[in-house]
């Protein structure tokens, strides 16, 4: 019996194994970026700048020059690398503590900027890389190892909702939300990634696209629980959808 | 022929000084006494085909300074005191990931919001590292506007032979007096600078990362060893002005705009007969300590005058550890300090009395 290959690794993702948990959606997100800068065949236009949290080793899985940013800074350093190099892909790959958190300050004045990037933010509700602990899109009630009591929001505030905030400053050219958890929402956050990244190129402003996103080990599910939980939990209280889209305004 | 000295600051002297270095990218945030800095930049930086952005903060702006820096172009900050201090997690970021880029501080008063007069507080921050980790980074410390556009040009050199950050350290007292400069003919940066590391896509090589994250068994001990013999190599490069030194019974230390205040008080008291020099440490790091170390070893004394409580004498002891003393005079931070007050101490370290 023969084979018929229908799918094949996108030329910028390394042969390599992540150090990601069974089941973690950082792959998925990871090759969507790759694969659309493949198909634009931007790889040796793109400047990468990462960020802090499990978020910083994408750079060994797709093979972009690449800086590292410290916590929360990356839209800052995104800023200087795009302002020096008008001429190249610019992106930033964030979490939501990384960015919704410590780097709040950063992302919205990039945006108010409007800044010629692209923002990656993926959400998945928990700081992963240090074990779990509560974050600004922490879901009210969900236990984390900083909320064992579940979140309070009224003494630890409610989630954040990036893609909204984005969609509000002048700056930012499209802003959308999109998940991770199954191939309707896969095909739906590649389409958004590539309008995210188109916009940069257009010139229109920051792309923003948030992809919400599991943690099966911080949220100890099995992966196929996980991807029940960003339906049943997380998308109800973070909606789906293009918020903002320059080129199609007052169409939401 | 015409004097074509100008009349400027020492904000801006430091400003001319980056622009005629070639410099193509500036971020900063207001904080006195340094705003001419920013505010020369965003005036004539972007005529020039550079960029200019007025950070959201002195967090924002030195890792704007971190993303341009790594693409290999000459980029710069200036701040002073509690803006620097915020700056500290960038700059141990770029000296981990060995990013090249001038950083300016003009010191003001401190500790906390202090005032916006002049001290030399931040001398242990500047020499030390001042961030976390292991790491040095080359403090430059101008005393004239002259000094401050030659020293300004020089840094990026510096900066980009050694790959790191370096420290312009001046104060309130350079960054606001007036002087007549002399600017030389602007020197455009090699294109090729930087072409082996800095990121420009990955095309036709393999790609890179400008990291400071090193964690695989062994990894980050091999770059504390490549800083550790970088820092070494830049030994011989320590600079000093010395005035009257060889004769001198008593060696006064200072730096900077304290420096240049002693010198008067050190040609004063020369003519009047008094045996006395002085040595203005031009590097801060790397410290002129061989200099230091010889002249204690035959037979001089040391007063190391200083606008703080007392850090760069701590380098000077080290200096001459074993050959001689140095005792210590300082101005508070606060105070404005006058040529009088140091020629008194001066007079009582002759008259052999301690401060």
């Amino acid at each position: 019996m023969s084979e018929n290959l229908v799918f094949s690794r996108t030329p910028s993702l390394f042969d390599v194994a992540t150090h990601y948990c069974p089941g973690c959606q950082h792959g998925v997100a990871q090759r969507l970026v790759g694969e659309y800068i493949d198909q634009e065949n931007l790889a040796e236009q793109t400047l990468m700048v990462t960020s802090i949290g499990c978020s910083v080793l994408i750079y060994n899985y797709l093979a972009y020059d690449a800086v590292e940013a410290p916590h929360g800074r990356a839209p800052a350093v995104a800023t200087g690398v795009k302002r020096a190099n008008p001429d190249k892909l610019v992106f930033t790959y964030q979490g939501d503590g990384d960015l919704a958190s410590i780097g709040m300050a950063e992302i919205m004045h990039a945006a108010n900027r409007g800044e010629r990037i692209t923002v990656v933010f993926v959400n998945n509700t928990v700081y992963g890389m240090t074990g779990g602990q509560m974050a600004p899109t922490t879901l009210p009630g969900q236990k984390t190892t900083t909320s064992p009591r579940g979140r309070d929001t009224a003494t630890s505030g409610s989630p954040m909702h990036m893609a909204e905030i984005m969609a509000a400053l002048p700056g930012v050219a499209y802003s959308a939300r999109a998940a991770l958890n199954n191939v309707k929402h896969i095909v739906q956050a590649k389409k958004a990634i590539r309008r995210a990244f188109d916009v940069q190129r257009q010139n229109l402003g920051m792309g923003f696209v948030e992809l919400l996103s599991n943690c099966p080990t911080n949220w100890k599910m099995t992966p196929l629980q996980s991807n029940e939980h960003i339906e049943n939990a997380l998308i109800p209280c973070f909606p789906l959808g293009v918020y903002k889209d320059v080129d199609n305004q007052g169409a939401n | 022929m015409a004097d074509e000295r100008i009349f400027v600051k020492g904000n801006e002297a430091v400003a001319m000084g980056a622009m005629d270095a070639g410099l193509k990218a500036y971020f900063g945030y207001p904080i006195t006494p340094q705003n001419e800095i920013p505010e020369f930049m965003s005036a004539n930086l972007p005529a020039a085909g550079g960029a200019f952005v007025q950070a959201e903060s002195e967090i924002a702006a030195v890792n704007m300074v971190l993303g341009a820096a790594a693409t290999g172009v000459r980029a710069m900050t200036s701040s002073s005191s509690p803006g620097i201090s915020l700056m500290q997690e960038s700059i141990s970021y770029m000296a981990g990931s060995e990013t090249p880029c001038v950083i300016v501080n003009m010191m003001r008063g401190g500790p906390g919001l202090g005032d916006i007069n002049t001290a030399q507080g931040d001398y242990h921050q500047s020499v030390r590292g001042g961030g976390h980790g292991d790491y040095r980074t080359p403090c430059l410390a101008p005393a004239s506007c002259q000094e401050a556009y030659d020293l300004t040009r020089e840094a990026f050199d510096w900066a980009f032979t050694h790959r790191t950050p370096v420290l312009i350290v001046g104060d309130a007292i350079l960054g606001q007096m007036k002087e007549p400069l002399l600017r030389a003919a602007p020197r455009p940066a090699d294109p090729d600078e930087g072409s082996d590391w800095r990121l420009e896509g990955a095309k036709g090589r393999e790609r890179r990362i400008v990291r400071s994250l090193f964690l695989a068994d062994g990894a980050l001990a091999k770059v504390n060893a490549r800083l550790r013999d970088k820092y070494r190599a830049l030994e011989p490069l320590a600079r000093a002005e010395t005035v009257f030194t060889e004769d001198a019974d008593l060696v006064v230390v200072a730096f900077g705009s304290i420096g240049r205040i002693v010198k008067s008080a050190v040609r004063k008291l020369r003519a009047e007969g008094h045996k006395v020099g002085l040595v203005r440490p031009i590097t801060l790091y790397p410290f002129p300590s061989a200099l230091l170390r010889g002249l204690a070893a035959s037979g001089k004394r040391f007063l190391t005058v200083e606008h703080n409580l007392g850090q760069m004498v701590d380098d000077v002891r080290l200096a001459v550890c074993g050959l001689a003393e140095s005792d210590f005079f300082g101005e508070l931070a606060g105070n404005i300090p006058t040529p009088d007050l140091f020629e008194d101490a001066i007079r009582r370290a002759l008259a052999g009395g301690s401060q």
